[in-house]
């Protein structure tokens, strides 16, 4: 069981019967009252989404999910489509479920694949993956500071903040979970 | 291998951090107040059921300043304020951080009136334009009470709050998001079971003299008129402790030395404010991750 500390974005939690994952946290607690645990939750099978709010002593079924190392394969009209490389077992994704996550995929990517009674309802990417830039404003000549940034576009047409001296054609490393650029790659 | 970009962006918050920090300092040097440091490791901390300390060693990481504030301000120095670190288990949030920058401030002689004005001047040197955004800083600003805020934003009254033991999470889901909007918000008078430090009103001992400070909804500080009966004290602190520890919470020694000298204290307020958050309104950040060099995921 997890108890309200446990609560975080990305958390997922069984509620009656059906498996939701936390999609926003926020810990709150006025002046010198009791904590409140806010959160925005999905669930995992409609993608309805819910708010809740939580207080201190409340625990939680943890989801009863199987999580399978799977294979990115393609893309196609069903969805994102992956592969069991152990029975060739495959599972398409939508667009939908996989969010900001279907940017950061490549081919024959290793990726683990959520699954709820057979259905694929989530995915967890490798921490860290290099895309190259497609289109990044040029470097101004005399802007050295240390924490300047623009907007960049990578080839899989995401958008994020790079410090100036990144260009078009750089490959970089993107963090999958906060989406954030973490460093240049060297060739 | 490039600089850490997650640590060189945040250069121009930490500059302004940086700046802001001094003008508080300069404000409080130039209006005749002793800064002080006192220790960060205690016996214990003044008993709050919703506040848990971090233990250390054989004692505890104070959750503020307080006590040993008090105990300086007994003995006869008439203003006083700190500017340290605290700490408080398991707060983490986008407004908390376990670890954070507090300043504390005193004033003998008066009541917690005297520290909204102060409130009010500090940001004044702060913010010299007097408008921040879309709020007017111009004083004074809204005083209004917890019942006021109850009858005019809550879904229940403040009576029936406290029946029902919602007070606060009315507080903090449906009246703290419409404070300090316009223009910065007190909100004043608050329960007596609410406030384990504060003075009673004398004409409405119901209520205690707290208030809390709140811009843009975001709670800034937290004050009141110090309670100087050590014997009421001394009771307010046993029933607190008796609770924390009835929910296993570690036990705090009774701070003897602090309930003696309680006694030489006369007329007093305080007030504790989160640096931190005062900065992440200076600079309009989202997030308190925004204004400190590393959050505690970082390390």
């Amino acid at each position: 069981m997890y108890t309200c500390a446990d609560l975080k974005k990305g958390l997922k939690l069984m509620i009656d019967g059906e498996p939701y994952v936390i999609t926003q946290f926020d810990f709150t607690k006025p002046g010198k009252g009791q904590a409140l645990y806010k959160c925005k939750m999905r669930n995992m099978i409609t993608g309805n989404i819910y708010d809740r709010t939580y207080r201190s002593g409340e625990s939680f079924e943890p989801a009863a999910l199987e999580d399978r190392d799977m294979q990115y394969l393609y893309q196609d009209d069903s969805g994102y489509v992956f592969m069991d490389t152990k029975n060739y077992e495959q599972v398409s994704l939508s667009e939908e479920t996989l969010g900001d996550d279907h940017y950061f995929l490549k081919d024959n990517m290793e990726v683990k694949i959520l699954l709820f009674n057979g259905r694929g309802i989530g995915i967890t990417l490798p921490n860290f993956v290099n895309l190259r830039v497609t289109h990044a404003d040029p470097w101004v000549k005399g802007d050295t500071a240390a924490g300047n940034n623009k907007p960049a576009t990578v080839e899989s047409g995401y958008n994020l903040a790079v410090p100036s001296f990144v260009e078009t054609d750089d490959l970089i490393q993107i963090d999958t979970r906060t989406g954030e650029y973490v460093t240049r790659v060297k060739e | 291998m490039e600089p850490n970009w997650a640590l060189a962006k945040k250069r121009p918050a930490l500059e302004k951090r940086a700046r802001i920090v001094h003008a508080i300092r300069a404000f409080f040097m130039a209006g005749d107040f002793l800064e002080v440091e006192t220790p960060h490791r205690l016996p214990g901390n003044a008993p709050e059921l919703h506040i848990d300390a971090v233990a250390c060693g054989d004692g505890f990481l104070h959750t503020s300043p307080e006590l040993c504030m008090k105990r300086l301000l007994a003995a006869g120095y008439p203003r006083l304020f700190q500017i340290c670190r605290c700490w408080r288990q398991g707060e983490r949030g986008a407004r908390h951080l376990p670890e954070y920058t507090m300043l504390e401030w005193y004033r003998s002689g008066c009541n917690y009136r005297a520290l909204m004005d102060d409130c009010e001047t500090l940001f004044a040197a702060l913010c010299p334009e007097r408008q921040l955004a879309e709020i007017d800083l111009t004083p004074p600003w809204e005083r209004l009470t917890v019942a006021e805020a109850f009858a005019r934003y809550g879904s229940l009254s403040l009576k029936e709050a406290l029946a029902t033991e919602r007070f606060d999470e009315i507080i903090a889901l449906e009246i703290e998001p419409r404070l300090g909007q316009e223009r910065p918000t007190f909100l004043l008078d608050y329960p007596a079971t609410h406030a384990a430090l504060a003075r009673r009103k004398p004409d409405n001992p119901q209520v205690a003299e707290r208030f809390e400070l709140y811009v843009r909804g975001l709670e800034l500080a937290n004050a009141f008129s110090e309670l100087t009966d050590p014997d009421e004290q001394r009771r307010r602190f046993e029933q607190e402790e008796a609770e924390r520890r009835r929910l296993g919470k570690a036990p705090y020694p009774t701070p003897e030395k602090f309930l003696r000298e309680l006694a030489t204290l006369s007329d007093a307020a305080g007030i504790a404010l989160g640096v931190d958050r005062l900065v992440m309104l200076l600079t309009s950040a989202q997030t308190i991750d925004e204004v400190v060099a590393f959050t505690p995921e970082e390390l």
